[in-house]
């Protein structure tokens, strides 16, 4: 039986080698307070609605960022510096980021100006990036994938928040990592980049509402899904808004982000209550099927807002709409490989790196537009002076 | 006709339904704008129809639908000129979808479940692959015309959805039609007895194709470029016609039910969303209906010709 | 599903009843060659973009992303061989993972009971799927789609975001390893060795492949159909509520996108007629399902090596599915019946 022996030996020899695991140590979640605030036709506040969050989000949109302002990927808002001397290295350098997806115009767009942004450093030798299409359980595995390539950081943008921590955490013990867009439920990253946030999101576009919208008017706020804690944020924030107000919230709709249900609620919605006088939105991307649904039942199209899509802009300015768009910055795409250099160099940077998050209005949508840009380029994109614009973004030379 | 009936049945009292709720519907605009949100999966499901009764599953429709919006957007690129072309071009595009897929069907013998599957990856791989990620260009007012404009008050969509609809139901009296339901009844008799099935097939796809073509053009017209335009229209399509009283398998059902089990899908969609039923649990009454809906069907046909296993088995 | 099957079927016929490890062996020997072709090709691509295939975390890494897909389509492969299909296993994967980390609400004592209430979940589904399917006459296609609609229909209304918490000891299951091999993995191997030995020592086994191959024969020679399609697919549904646990353990949490993201449902019948398997049913087996979902992840990592886009990766795939399907087509044909 000597084949029977050996396969003894492999297998003692199997678990000689160890029984590892990769499993990282415990991490605490933080539990969601529930606040709940009886409204106008606005439903519960949502689960994911963080009082002291909120008051911070709102109160930094008025505060200064420091750094060039010619260049808001590189500002930070009210900044915790950290020292980082501990992971000074020498050059040529050999970055990973994890991404969680390219499956939406807004990764698109960050994407490339990420990938542009790298190109303009010469000490990043090897920029290393694995794609999880949008699968928490692919990016875990790409993340322990990614530990094994000598990276010198680690640059990760999850794809959910809660499902993510563990496998950074465990990153965390090996390289310098920097989380940028989603936060995970842990302090190790070495900075946490982000733009403002949801809040300060939601509650731009649900002010200039209350502004523009006479008391009693019917507003109608549509959002993409449920369970996305980007986008919950920022709906909780307008509902804050909105109950404070004397607006009436006549609805509040799911679109999947599909253009065709989108413009099918809105008509639905003008059909049923005769007159919309305002629309929220939580993303920019069918704001330009809900105004056609106005367009197209020939009503005229209310106050609204979208975002910074190139779309939406454009339609902005030909209809000459009452609109404002808040901003969830692409140029965030950038910061990352700025931050991960500075690490690596020993220079210190801000534990919360809040990019500022600029709104576009009526008096600065000339400067946003670009009619040569795709219909969904992002205008915040912060690309404009990157090697390949507009070509390598979809756009023409004007 | 007399196997539309229960269907029609069941779309009238759902169209009662909604009536009873909203009065509007009742009004020639209402109703109107009912046929026009529905003529696109409406024109699918008879595209689906034609596979589906020749005894195949077309799986690729949704990511066909798509493609087309996301090729027109980028070739059209808002100039009004391109537009005759390129509609051209997308009932091209369509054709040839169907004819791949019909030819690795019949020919190299592949079950149509994994060639439309594939084709399913490998158009939502190729366009974005060319787009770069995103859709990129523009939709011309020209070409939006289809699926937002119309000719006083009949909407271009409601035109197109009663053309292709007499089409469809004049070819399945054609001789076309008979050899398809012979091919789909029992694929070794019919070749037996002189049928060019994977000819009769390969039409089939070729049909499917045309279709999401059609709906594309509408659809792209209706909301403008959507990297999401065609999303789980494929399920949506099937579900129509099998709800339509269509068996999958092949050799029975009509296309006029098949038309009408989308019209019913769609005002289910409708009356749901009326009576306010929270958006998720919408899916599980879909759900419950279409497995209700397909066991009244198959319970009233004799035995050997349940649905599960049709034709080749049934018939030796 | 006849629908699925092409016109040579009846003339196949005879050999329905041969002899059973013929039948194995054939597609999957061209699986595994093709595996390790594909495995020689990405060492060759990758050495030459001055990188290294099949290192530790690489190999680690194959093994821990195809365990999931893994177990499903072992579950799906039983349905397939008996000439049934299942859509709902990518909701119920979901739901799985939501019932455990709910129960199992971070404390070790709790392990138990959450995995016992997964499963006996899973089974109640695919028991549901069955009967619609025998009972109900609905065709699977349409009877599985149906009871998914309804699970997510059910998970969207209650959850919206990850929920539940899985205690340190049950993550165990998935990140630990022993040596090269994770535990995730061998939960697998498990898992394929029972539903080989299901299909090739038990006479539940025999019964599955005869009403695959022709379920009015089987009838006639005395077999219960309903009941053999009632079975494969509880067992089915198992499989995807085990694969719901192990990815529980992965992520700490229940999630309810976690099924449909992977995409368990059509890929695991890809990963299934891969490796050979007639999705009319009667013909295949698990070695060729476990080799398809070996290829597929091997495909995955050179892609994942070279950083080929993921839109280039699905136009790679569609083709790959296809032509591995059709060659198996031409190897059935050539063969006099």
């Amino acid at each position: 039986m000597p084949r029977h022996k050996a396969a003894v030996a492999a297998v003692a020899a199997l678990v000689l080698a160890g029984c590892a695991t990769d499993k990282p140590a415990a991490t605490t979640h933080p539990a969601a307070p529930a606040a709940s605030a009886q409204g106008s036709g606005t439903g519960a506040q949502s689960k994911f609605f963080v009082q002291a969050d909120f008051d911070a989000q709102l109160a930094m949109r008025s505060q200064t960022p420091q750094g060039p302002t010619d260049k808001p990927w590189e500002q930070v808002i009210a900044p915790k510096m950290v020292d980082t001397a501990k992971y000074k290295k020498d050059g040529p350098y050999h970055l990973c980021f994890s991404n969680a997806a390219v499956n939406n115009p807004w990764r698109q767009v960050g994407w490339k100006t990420m990938r542009a942004e790298a190109g303009l450093h010469k000490e990043i030798e090897k920029f290393t990036v694995l794609d999880a299409e949008g699968k928490d359980d692919k990016q875990i595995s790409d993340i322990a994938e990614l530990q094994a390539k000598d990276c010198d950081a680690l640059i990760v943008s999850p794809n959910t928040t809660a499902t993510l921590t563990p496998a950074v955490t465990a990153a965390c013990g090996k390289v310098p990592v920097i989380v940028f867009d989603r936060g995970v439920q842990t302090d190790c990253p070495v900075t946490f980049i982000k733009p403002i946030g949801g809040y300060a999101f939601g509650a731009d576009a649900a002010e200039f509402l209350v502004e523009k919208v006479p008391a009693g008017g019917k507003v109608l706020a549509l959002r993409i899904l449920p369970g996305v804690d980007v986008l919950e944020t920022r709906w909780s924030a307008a509902k804050v808004v909105f109950d404070r107000s004397r607006l009436q919230v006549v609805g509040v709709e799911f679109t999947d982000g599909d253009a065709a249900k989108t413009k099918s609620i809105v008509s639905d919605y003008i059909q049923r209550h005769g007159k919309i006088d305002g629309v929220w939105m939580d993303s920019g991307a069918t704001a330009v099927a809900a105004i056609e649904a106005f367009e197209d039942a020939g009503v005229p199209v209310p106050p609204i807002n979208g975002e910074d899509q190139q779309d939406f802009l454009q339609k902005w300015k030909d209809a000459g709409l009452t609109a404002v768009a808040p901003t969830y910055p692409t140029y965030q795409w950038r910061t990352p490989l700025i931050a991960a250099l500075k690490i690596l160099k020993g220079e210190e940077v801000p534990k919360m790196w809040n990019l500022p998050q600029p709104e576009v209005t009526s008096e600065n949508l000339s400067t946003y537009l670009k009619p040569n840009m795709p219909p969904l380029h992002y205008a915040l994109c912060g690309c404009e002076d990157l090697p390949g614009f507009p070509e390598a973004w979809g756009g023409k030379k004007s | 006709m007399r196997r539309a009936l229960p269907i029609l049945a069941v779309l009238m009292v759902l169209l009662a339904a909604i009536a009873v709720v909203n009065p509007f519907f009742l009004e020639p605009a209402g109703f109107l704008a009912f046929l026009k949100r529905a003529a696109p999966l409406v024109i699918l499901a008879a595209g689906q129809y034609f596979v589906i009764v020749s005894g195949e599953f077309d799986l690729s429709v949704g990511s066909l639908v798509t493609a087309e919006v996301v090729i027109a957007a980028r070739l059209i690129d808002g100039d009004e000129s391109a537009t005759a072309p390129v509609l051209a071009l997308l009932i091209v595009v369509g054709l040839l979808v169907g004819l791949v897929n019909g030819v690795v069907t019949t020919k190299l013998r592949v079950p149509s479940f994994i060639v439309t599957l594939g084709m399913l990856l490998v158009l939502s791989g190729a366009v974005f692959l060319w787009t770069g990620g995103a859709p990129r260009g523009a939709l011309s007012q020209g070409f939006r015309m289809f699926g937002r404009g119309g000719l006083g008050l009949l909407p271009w969509s409601v035109l197109i959805l009663l053309a292709v609809g007499a089409v469809a139901i004049w070819l399945m009296r054609a001789d076309f039609g008979k050899t398809l339901i012979a091919t789909g009844d029992n694929v070794r008799a019919a070749a037996l007895s002189g049928v060019r099935v994977d000819r009769a097939k390969i039409f089939a796809f070729m049909f499917s194709g045309l279709a999401a073509a059609v709906a594309a053009i509408l659809l792209g017209g209706f909301a403008g470029v959507s990297a999401q335009a065609g999303q789980g229209l494929e399920f949506s399509a099937i579900t129509a016609v099998v709800l339509g009283g269509v068996v999958l398998g092949g050799g029975r059902g009509s296309v006029l039910a098949a038309m009408a089990g989308a019209f019913t899908l769609e005002a289910l969609f409708t009356l749901l969303n009326l009576y306010g039923i929270s958006g998720a649990l919408e899916f599980t009454v879909q759900g419950v209906i279409i497995i209700a809906a397909v066991a009244a069907g198959a319970i009233r046909l004799p035995r050997k010709f349940t649905p599960r296993r049709g034709d080749a088995h049934a018939a030796s | 599903m006849n629908l699925l099957v092409r016109g040579r079927r009846p003339a196949r016929r005879g050999e329905a009843h041969g002899g059973l490890a013929a039948r194995l062996r054939e597609p999957t020997q061209v699986v595994f060659l093709a595996l390790l072709g594909l495995v020689a090709v990405g060492w060759a691509l990758v050495a030459l973009d001055g990188d290294q295939f099949l290192t530790m975390e690489s190999v680690v890494g194959i093994q821990q992303r195809s365990a999931a897909l893994g177990i499903v389509a072992i579950g799906q492969t039983l349905a397939i061989l008996a000439g049934s299909l299942d859509l709902s296993v990518a909701y119920l994967i979901s739901l799985a993972s939501l019932v455990a980390a709910e129960i199992m609400a971070g404390q070790d004592g709790n392990v138990v009971p959450a995995v016992a209430a997964v499963l006996a979940i899973s089974a109640l589904v695919g028991l549901v799927n069955g009967l619609v399917i025998t009972g109900l006459q609905v065709h699977a296609f349409i009877a599985t789609l149906g009871v998914s609609l309804i699970i997510k229909g059910i998970v969207d209304h209650l959850y919206d975001g990850p929920a539940g918490k899985v205690p340190e000891s049950f993550q165990l299951l998935g990140y630990s390893r022993i040596g090269p091999i994770p535990v995730s993995a061998m939960l697998w191997a498990g898992v394929a060795v029972v539903a080989w030995f299901l299909l090739s020592r038990t006479r539940l086994g025999y019964r599955i492949y005869a009403v695959g191959g022709d379920e009015e024969v089987a009838r006639l020679s005395g077999i219960r159909t309903g009941r053999v399609i009632v079975i494969v697919h509880v067992l089915c549904s198992v499989c995807a509520g085990i694969a719901g646990l192990l990815l529980a353990g992965r992520l700490g949490a229940g999630a309810p996108t976690v099924g449909t993201d992977g995409g368990y449902d059509l890929e695991s019948i890809a990963a299934v007629v891969l490796g050979g398997t007639a999705l009319a049913g009667g013909k295949g087996g698990v070695a060729g399902t476990v080799g398809g979902v070996l290829l597929l992840a091997v495909l995955d990592t050179i892609f994942n090596q070279l950083e080929i886009n993921s839109f280039g990766k699905d136009v790679v795939r569609g083709v790959v599915i296809v032509i591995a399907v059709a060659v198996y087509a031409r190897r059935g044909t050539r063969r006099p019946a």
